[in-house]
């Protein structure tokens, strides 16, 4: 009778332990399933194209992403909050605006004065975003729907009251050099966007304020009960985005060098479709940085294949469309699977 | 009395002040704006494909859904007809299949939406990317415009004796058929009680997602047919066709006292909200504000017909509070 | 289910068990063959002041006096059970604890000083821990953060300190002896180890108090003794346990104490050893009877519906009855006994995966309520508010509402029809009212209820299911649901009648099937059927 009650307490055991494994593994599947296919999609492409091998062009990649990258980290807070920023392609283009004209009119202007310009303007965007979610209790997906709109109104207003456009002649060389300048051998985009992805995902994983945003997104009911603000949190989080789409806005600017009133017009659809396909919970409670980050990656480097492999760029936001629905039902399959794989597992235990 | 009052603080009434300002308003900036022609013919017709998706959209608001894609549908749509006419088909074979290529995407975001229990917010935004994609991926950055004159009436010309574009008949039509089907019929009826409570309607014996379906069918139907008559106004098919377009349409439906999580809502409501939208457009392009500028004002009177009764329910709950403390302490 | 033998084993694990102290166990085993009176045993083995102490406390909901002025008394190393039927209030004092609830009248006091709870934090800080039935965890995050949530380890730069706050959780668990780790995510856990995650969160904030709601509703044999064994180690540490629950083999086997509560009112405190299993089911069950309204003559017809073998995984198995033309079958058993889930399978909302349902000789599948609806089978939900109205729609609207087609033509309501149709039963039912264009939240509960009653009843069932239909109104009202539920069933209708309030099965029912745990543990006559008899099939035990 013992052996056999013990038989079973150890196969319960057992059966547990795999239970976990089970979870984490699948939890963990996203970024990996996200690396196998970036390193299928370079052999395939590679083969067909191998000049698409060349560091050169995983340098090209990386640049293209970079500020992507930024506004994906700024959405991830967001998201895991169970919200979602769809101004961020608005307040992008209004940083951009703002700044290269700010340093077309001052070209003597310390640089550093400019770029802190520009993220405060991000800031007070993701501001007054966080006012009307957090505190107006607007949904978010309305209020920044109507942002969206509203911000890039802003841009037009701005642009038909000083210029209609930038261009690369009218700014200083040293913000454009922003973009081209190179630390170490590595071009400083990339290094601004490796920093801010490290520092941001650091924050979420160290600190307090960063667990307690996977708490809200987790369970909003539960996070109340153990005391957690949930609207200052949550103001924090569009503010954050707010910041980040305005230090994004100053890159673009130095990248792109000519910016009038559309640049970044639609960015929202592509960042939301990176931080989906990076396996952060469109619902909220679950994803990671480096998920965000890595599917901003795979989204600039089909997009380079598509360039090298000459198939039209008009595929392009079709393709950001299809990723952010096979994203998020992947996600649905996943978790009905799981839960039906763990309810079998427990029967039979 | 009471009723009076009840009657002057309804939200319709609010909407009907707001026309009217606005009128008085456009009138002082432009003497053009009260004359005929402006009123009969630009005034309900440039607005008129967000006028006729507002119509599902107020359906499926009140169901407590959402359709974010129907602009991008609407693009779509516009780009097959274009596509096929180019390619020498016939029109009506052009115009059905534009409106089946809305239908099939209205039920592919009815089927993502009731098979997988995915919330239409999430489902819809996916599609906007997609379905304008796809719009993208037919035509590249072409665009088809010559059209048959007989095609085109149907947005430039008039009804014969009137000053009324062909278009706003179809939109007249539309009113009624879904006036009466949200205020009059089963279906309606069975649409606001999924909007206020989706368990207490299953427990009535309401298919809650088959009438989803229909609503997310119909939406996409009725983004084709805006799609096919903003063909024929602009004469033109192209891939970024009315981009932008799901931001007035909800607008309009939000700022028609229609609530966002579902529920409540008239279409009454909703037709002021157009003719408001209508006039502030056409004030502001009167006074040379461009169609960008514009959507400054469109994108903060969504948000202020969201936040707007939200702050004035706040105020009345600390009223009411103070009220109820000064009561106890009296009792006290 | 769980025979007193098998709870024993629960001593297999003592052996394992950290910080043991043999001493209080010692006394204890020492003294209590003895009998005490309670104040004695109290002197004896607890020290003399209560941890949590309450005294006169009062709480209403909405027209319903859910605790009427009860005292309470909780000392550290005693494992406190509190017993009574559904709706007898124990929730009410376990919210009031948490800081959920803030009572109406009464003191409360934590450790001789008077305190006034205003927020579950507050009643953390304080050292009370509450394990409710449904634990509120982040499932997407794992075991060691939902236990250290908001209050993480940090080291002296203020970076969270994960590999100490894992050490801790792995101790925490470890003196749980659970098979789970401090890593694992909280979304595979079952509700049992959901429940000792809440359990190692109450020891990582040195908990003093340890409500446990109903812990074990959802927990199979294995697991209860698993759970059995922590909550007597954490007595041997001085925590004062509340142990709410309605399965009293369950209380006799791990309280030192029980008290029962009936209709809001405080009934009795005694030590376990003073006390039987009978004894305590006549104070659990001694209501009223007076306020009932008993059923009328109905002739008992044919056999309309009949189940068989109807099972559904998890949740009920191998259910069988017969239901008669103009009778009434009372569905009597405790919360989570299974009586709502097979109403909402023969309603269709759910599916069952064996066994045959037959109406009027006819085996039937029932995939929808709308299909239900077709086979004159009508349900009032017992949760009026979330699943019986629009709350939102007016009288009228809402009785229409289940029979939208009838009231229908080519898709158009015709209003004149409804209106009438509406006003019938208002009428019928006399539902109290301005008019049947008012709102239905504007109503009383039992005039909602009735508003309920009539959109089923204008279905024009054959087979009505009455989930709980006087829950939460006042007593005139509920008599006229009764009166309304007996003519009903002398015109015909067949009706199950799901109540957790017994004196009102074993009044209105011919019949009474009792469930226990998903499956029928009794059926008995009316003239077979008694308080005490009931409640032992509903608990479980053999007689």
């Amino acid at each position: 009778m013992t052996t056999t009650s013990q038989d079973v307490e150890r196969t319960r055991q057992r059966s547990h332990v795999n239970q976990a494994r089970l979870i984490s593994r699948v939890s963990r599947v996203r970024e990996s399933g996200l690396l196998i296919a970036l390193i299928f999609i370079i052999i395939v492409v590679g083969i067909q194209a191998p000049r698409f091998l060349s560091v050169d062009n995983f340098v090209q990649i990386l640049l293209s992403v970079a500020i992507l990258a930024i506004v994906a980290v700024g959405e991830t807070l967001v998201v895991l909050t169970r919200n979602v920023d769809l101004s961020v392609g608005s307040m992008v283009g209004f940083t951009a605006f703002v700044t290269a004209y700010f340093f077309k009119e001052l070209p003597g202007i310390n640089l550093l004065l400019g770029i802190l310009l520009g993220c405060a303007l991000g800031l007070i965007l993701g501001i007054v975003n966080g006012l009307i979610v957090s505190f107006g209790r607007v949904p978010a997906i309305v209020a920044t729907l109507g942002t969206l709109y509203a911000y890039r109104g802003l841009v037009f207003i701005t642009a038909a009251n000083t210029t209609s456009q930038v261009n690369a002649s009218d700014v200083p060389a040293g913000y454009l050099a922003l973009a081209t300048t190179q630390i170490l051998g590595i071009p400083a985009l990339i290094l601004i966007a490796a920093i801010i992805a490290i520092i941001v995902g650091y924050f979420l994983r160290s600190s307090h304020a960063g667990r307690q945003l996977y708490a809200i997104g987790s369970n909003p009911d539960a996070a109340n009960v153990i005391g957690i603000r949930k609207e200052r949190l949550v103001f924090g989080a569009f503010a954050a985005s707010g910041l980040l789409c305005g230090l994004a806005g100053v890159l673009w600017g130095a990248r792109y060098a000519t910016v009038d009133a559309t640049n970044a017009t639609g960015l929202e659809l592509q960042v939301i479709a990176a931080v989906v396909v990076g396996g952060v919970n469109i619902f909220g409670g679950s994803g990671t940085i480096l998920g965000a980050v890595l599917g901003a990656i795979v989204l600039g480097t089909v997009e380079n294949a598509l360039n090298i492999l000459n198939i039209s760029q008009f595929w392009l936001q079709a393709l950001y469309g299809a990723a952010i629905i096979g994203a998020v039902v992947l996600d649905a399959l996943i978790t009905r699977w799981l839960q039906r794989t763990i309810l079998a597992r427990r029967k039979k235990a | 009395m009471k009723r009076l009052r009840s009657l002057l603080f309804t939200w319709e009434t609010l909407l009907v002040l707001l026309l009217l300002i606005g009128c008085v308003i456009g009138s002082i900036l432009s003497p053009y704006f009260l004359s005929g022609f402006n009123l009969e013919y630009a005034l309900p017709s440039n607005i008129m494909e967000i006028a006729i998706m507002a119509l599902p959209m107020t359906m499926i608001i009140i169901a407590g859904e959402i359709d974010l894609s129907v602009a991008s549908v609407l693009g779509l749509a516009s780009v097959t007809l274009g596509f096929l006419w180019e390619r020498g088909n016939p029109m009506w074979l052009a115009i059905g299949a534009a409106l089946l290529v809305g239908v099939v995407a209205g039920y592919l975001n009815g089927l993502l939406v009731t098979k997988l229990a995915l919330p239409s917010l999430v489902v819809t935004i996916g599609t906007l990317a997609l379905y304008r994609g796809l719009a993208y991926v037919i035509l590249g950055d072409q665009a088809v415009s010559n059209f048959p004159t007989a095609f085109t009436n149907l947005g430039f010309g008039t009804i014969p004796g009137t000053q009324f574009p062909w278009s706003v008949l179809i939109f007249a039509t539309l009113v009624i058929i879904f006036a009466v089907i949200l205020h009059f019929s089963r279906l309606g009826r069975q649409l606001y009680a999924m909007g206020n409570n989706k368990e207490a309607a299953r427990f009535s014996g309401i298919n809650v997602n088959r009438i989803k379906l229909i609503l997310f069918v119909l939406s996409g139907g009725i983004a084709a047919l805006a799609g096919i008559i903003f063909t024929s106004r602009f004469s033109s098919a192209r891939p970024d066709n009315a981009v932008g377009f799901e931001l007035d349409v909800v607008t309009v439906v939000l700022l028609g006292g229609v609530n966002i999580f579902g529920g409540r809502g008239s279409l009454l409501g909703v037709i002021l909200a157009i003719f408001i939208l209508g006039v502030l457009q056409n004030a502001l392009s009167l006074v040379n504000i461009s169609g960008d500028i514009q959507s400054l004002a469109i994108g903060l009177l969504l948000i202020f017909s969201v936040l707007g009764p939200n702050i004035a329910r706040n105020i009345q709950a600390v009223i009411a509070r103070r009220r109820f403390a000064v009561g106890s302490s009296k009792q006290a | 289910m769980y025979s007193s033998k098998q709870i024993s084993k629960g001593s297999f694990f003592l052996p394992k068990l950290k910080r043991f102290n043999p001493l209080i166990t010692i006394v204890r085993r020492a003294i209590s063959p003895v009998k005490l009176t309670p104040e004695e045993w109290i002197k004896v083995i607890k020290p003399a002041e209560p941890i949590v102490e309450l005294h006169g406390i009062s709480k209403q909901f909405g027209g319903v006096q859910a605790l009427r002025g009860v005292d309470f008394q909780l000392f550290p190393a005693e494992v406190h059970a509190l017993v009574g039927e559904n709706g007898a209030g124990k929730s009410t004092l376990v919210k009031i604890l948490a800081g959920i609830h803030r009572p109406d009248e009464g003191s409360l006091k934590v450790d001789g000083k008077a305190i006034e709870l205003r927020s579950p934090t507050q009643a953390q800080s304080l050292g009370i821990a509450v394990v409710q039935q449904e634990p509120m965890l982040f499932p997407d995050l794992d075991v060691a953060e939902n236990v250290f949530m908001a209050r993480q380890p940090r080291d002296r730069f203020g970076r969270i300190d994960w590999k100490r706050m894992y050490r801790e959780v792995d101790q925490l668990l470890a003196s749980l002896d659970v098979s789970f780790s401090s890593h694992t995510p909280v979304q595979g856990l079952s509700i049992a180890e959901q429940q000792l995650v809440e359990i190692a969160k109450a020891l990582s904030i040195q908990a003093r108090v340890l409500v446990l709601d109903e812990p074990t509703a959802a927990l199979s044999a294995h697991e209860v003794d698993e759970l059995f064994a922590i909550v007597k180690q954490l007595r041997e540490r001085g925590v004062a346990i509340l142990f709410v629950s309605h399965r009293l083999d369950e209380v006799f086997a791990i309280a030192d104490r029980l008290t029962v509560f009936r209709d809001g009112t405080h009934i009795i405190t005694t030590p376990v050893s003073q006390i039987t299993t009978e004894e305590t089911i006549k104070h659990m069950v001694g209501r009223e009877l007076s306020n009932f309204f008993p059923k009328g003559e109905a002739e008992i017809g044919e056999v309309v519906l009949e189940v068989r073998h109807l099972t559904r995984p998890g949740v009920f198995a191998d259910v069988n009855f017969q239901l008669h033309r103009g009778e009434i079958l009372g569905f009597a058993g405790l919360m989570g006994a299974g009586r709502t889930e097979v109403a909402r399978v023969l309603f269709g909302i759910d599916q069952a995966a064996n066994g045959e349902i037959w109406l009027k000789g006819k085996q039937v599948r029932i995939r929808s309520p709308q299909q239900a609806m077709n086979y004159g089978i009508a349900y009032v939900p017992e949760d009026r508010h979330q699943q019986g109205l629009i709350m939102n729609f007016s009288i009228a609207t809402n009785i229409t509402l289940s029979i939208l087609q009838k009231v229908s033509h080519l898709g158009l309501i015709n209003p004149n029809q409804e209106q009438q149709i509406a006003q019938e039963y208002a009428n019928q039912l006399s539902i109290r009212t301005s008019g049947i264009g008012q709102l239905v939240n504007a109503l009383s509960g039992g005039n909602q209820q009735k508003v309920v009653l009539s959109k089923w009843l204008a279905t024009n069932p054959s087979v009505l299911i009455l989930d709980e239909p006087t829950r939460g109104i006042d007593v005139g009202a509920k008599a006229e649901v009764h009166r309304i539920t007996s003519d009903l069933a002398s015109r015909g209708l067949a009706i199950i009648l799901i109540s957790s309030e017994l004196p009102e099965v074993l009044a209105m029912a011919d019949r009474v099937v009792v469930l226990h745990e998903g499956s029928i543990s009794g059926t008995f006559t009316r003239s077979e059927a008694t308080q005490e008899r009931v409640m032992f099939a509903a608990t479980g035990q053999d007689r």
